[in-house]
């Protein structure tokens, strides 16, 4: 069992869950991630991994609330304990000096992009961030990215911070600062890593995503992560999650991300307090 | 007299049949299908034994069980010391007893086989498992004084118990390093409860507990901590990190919705238990026609989970004639009296979705018999021209898999082969790094419980010669 040190919510609909496991936190890297059971009846999902603590042996994600099983992980309170933490699971984020990188987050992946921008400065490359929310509301650590980047770039469709736009907006804004990257890495939802490669293509900016599938086991053994990277199967659990954005077949995997939506919210929709879905 | 009740007795041909599950009623629960020998039965049984003075059956078992030993007990109505003889060699009877093909191993090499059928030996290695946990209590065997030897085993599949067991019998200590958040491996997320109850492997795997092996879960070596770093505290290591990733039939739309692994829809309703959505978090698709490609035990579990999961239609397909079927005899009787459909010398060439990227048909083509192939089977070939759709909602590919990547992918110095198994040596299953042994479906890639636990009795034996200065 592993304990719960928190669970927050964030901002809405976006949970700070911070678990002892010390051997995750001994050996995770950036961009990888864990598997979690809610508890006992639960699914094994994924849950990038966002901070650690190796002297404290806890480890950080940032997840949202979806559907059934995320609504579970959003009722834990600290001290409870779930069945399984496993991980750290996928290759870690491939982080050397390229030069300039920029580090694009929206949604969950604020949180995990920031070890990956960590580890890239400490590397000694050129920082630059990305954000994109749909209101300031819903922005968060922009503090801890503002540590690890020589500059942040926000986007919020409302305007209420940085640029009013969308993520559509970022090649002409880090045009705009004159920066030209060596390596743009996203996290984040499916749509941002999805319209961030089709803008990035163009330009040339070699674009690494953090793949989010539907995962059961997470070590290779199952298949169901399976994508299409340039014309072949890949496996997000063992081969990626990283992967180069514009070899990849979209609508394949969002259809293929899409599959159990409709199971993801039923368990809900059956419970009494929810009877409004 | 007495001679002629022994002439009477050789010439008991028929083996006892095993009582099972109606089909009809069988089809709508995931209720174990054969219910096992009553005492009466198995002791008839094993009087069929001619106990022969230079018994074969026992050379056809991988790992060597005493097997007139364990039969004669049966006769004798001594059933503790039956199952004692098994366990001398063996951590996992009613497993082995449920799921061993012992018709190409045991039952194979049995006299009475030559002119009738053979003694059903797993049948009885499994009344005596099941007669043992029946007791109040179950009985340890005398372990050899400590060693203070450490030996981690990777997986707690039935390679790592076989592993476990021996030597933990032998004094070393055992700490089993488990991926997933039950033990068991294939046993638990792969063979239908239908086929082999979980609470027996969740049995099996406290025995070897009792023994004293100390188990760590959710703990993936590789990423959790490399095979170098356990290295560091241990003084010998067993990869029986199990299977990998699901082969492909390398066709359009594979990748389509509505489109499985084997390992991936048989995990979704073993493992984490989807048949019983929504009492279990993880879902699995209730689809109305299956058809499942391939013609293995693996095939033969999805076809027959499909069928209790409540589709009206479930397809087997098979590129070669039922002849050449892998699968074991029974299974696949079981499945056709479960209501499979077999549609054989079919070849899927290609799966067509619908608009919003499910699964709807595939186009197969329809195969004719050549000359044998270097594994021995007719080659199937296909025949021109005949193309045609065969529709389906759901696809289950159950064509194999490769061996586990991530010991492999992570552990300098280890050879591996072009399927991407670990080398080891057969008569050692020492891999090409020191220290380091492995065996299963690692090494193997798609191969049976009892070779992976014959891989694990070959490891035990080397490891604990290494640990003791032996070799």
């Amino acid at each position: 069992m592993y304990e719960v040190i928190e669970r927050r919510m964030i901002v809405p609909n976006l949970h700070e869950f911070i678990v002892r496991a010390p051997a995750v936190a001994r050996s995770v890297k950036p961009g990888q991630f864990v598997i979690v059971r809610p508890e006992e009846h639960g699914e094994r999902i994924p849950l990038s991994v966002a901070d650690w603590d190796r002297q404290a042996g806890t480890v950080t994600s940032i997840f949202m609330q979806v559907g059934a099983s995320t609504a579970k992980l959003a009722r834990l309170k600290p001290g409870q304990t779930i069945p399984t933490y496993a991980g750290p699971l996928g290759k870690r984020t491939a982080i050397e000096k390229f030069g300039t990188v920029l580090c694009v987050g929206g949604c969950y992946g604020i949180g995990s992009i920031y070890p990956i921008a960590r580890a890239l400065k400490e590397a000694g490359n050129k920082v630059y961030t990305f954000l994109e929310a749909r209101s300031a509301f819903l922005l968060y650590w922009e503090d801890k990215l503002a540590g690890t980047s020589d500059g942040t770039f926000i986007v919020t469709r409302d305007g209420t911070k940085g640029r009013k736009g969308h993520i559509g907006d970022m090649p002409s804004m880090i045009a705009g600062a004159g920066i030209t990257p060596d390596l743009v890495i996203v996290n984040g939802c499916t749509f941002l890593l999805m319209r961030t490669s089709a803008l990035t293509k163009p330009l040339g900016w070699k674009t690494i995503v953090s793949m989010n599938p539907i995962m059961i086991d997470g070590t290779g053994m199952c298949g169901v992560c399976r994508l299409s990277v340039g014309g072949k199967t890949k496996f997000a659990c063992v081969d990626g999650p990283d992967f180069d954005g514009h070899e990849i077949d979209w609508a394949e995997f969002l259809a293929r991300r899409k599959s159990y939506s409709p199971e993801e919210v039923d368990p809900l929709r059956r419970s009494s307090c929810a009877s409004h879905f | 007299m007495t001679d002629e009740k022994q002439t009477k007795k050789t010439l008991d041909l028929k083996r006892r049949p095993m009582p099972k599950q109606d089909h009809l009623e069988r089809i709508r629960n995931f209720d174990e299908v054969a219910l096992g020998y009553a005492v009466e039965t198995a002791r008839e049984e094993a009087s069929r034994c001619l106990n022969c003075k230079n018994p074969l059956c026992n050379k056809g078992c991988p790992v060597g069980i005493d097997i007139p030993g364990f039969i004669k007990c049966i006769i004798e109505g001594d059933f503790s010391s039956g199952i004692r003889k098994i366990k001398e060699t063996n951590a996992l009877p009613a497993v082995c007893g449920r799921v061993c093909p012992q018709e190409e191993q045991c039952e194979k090499m049995c006299v009475l086989g030559k002119k009738g059928e053979p003694v059903s030996i797993g049948r009885l290695e499994r009344f005596l498992a099941d007669w043992e946990a029946a007791q109040a209590k179950m009985e340890l065997p005398v372990v050899a004084p400590k060693t203070g030897k450490k030996v981690a085993i990777v997986g707690a599949g039935p390679a790592g118990i076989t592993v476990a067991n021996d030597l933990l019998i032998l004094g070393h200590d055992v700490t089993i390093f488990e991926a997933l958040h039950e033990c068991g491996g294939v046993l638990i997320y792969g063979i239908p409860e239908f086929r082999l109850p979980k609470s027996i492997v969740s049995r099996e795997v406290e025995y070897v507990k009792r023994l004293g092996a100390q188990i760590q879960m959710d703990y993936i070596v590789g990423t959790t901590r490399t095979v170098d770093e356990l290295l560091e505290e241990f003084d010998a290591l067993f990869v029986g990190a199990g299977a990998g990733l699901p082969w492909f039939m390398e066709i359009p739309g594979e990748n389509l919705n509505g489109v499985y692994s084997a390992n991936e829809y048989l995990t979704r309703v073993n493992l984490m238990k989807g048949y019983r959505f929504p009492e279990y978090d993880t879902p699995v698709k209730q689809p109305s026609r299956v058809a499942v490609v391939g013609g293995g035990n693996v095939a033969m579990d999805s076809a027959r989970t499909a069928v209790r999961l409540g589709a009206d239609e479930v397809h087997l397909v098979y590129r070669r004639s039922r002849t050449e079927l892998p699968a074991r005899l029974e299974e696949v009787e079981n499945a056709e009296e479960e209501g499979v459909i077999f549609d054989l010398l079919t070849l899927p060439i290609r799966l067509i979705g619908d608009e919003n990227g499910w699964i709807k048909e595939i186009e197969c083509l329809e195969m004719e018999l050549g000359e044998p192939d270097e594994s021995g089977r007719r080659r199937p070939v296909p025949v021109k021209g005949s193309n045609f759709l065969m529709p389906a909602d759901a696809v289950v590919i159950a064509i194999g898999n490769s061996p586990n990547p991530l010991v492999p992918m992570t552990t300098p110095g280890l050879e591996i082969n072009k399927k991407g198994g670990i080398v080891t040596n057969p008569e050692t299953a020492l891999t090409s790094k020191p220290k380091v042994w492995a065996g299963g479906d690692v090494v193997r890639g798609a191969a049976t419980v009892i070779s992976a636990m014959g891989d694990g009795r070959i490891a035990a034996a080397a490891i604990h010669k290494y640990l003791t200065g032996q070799a």
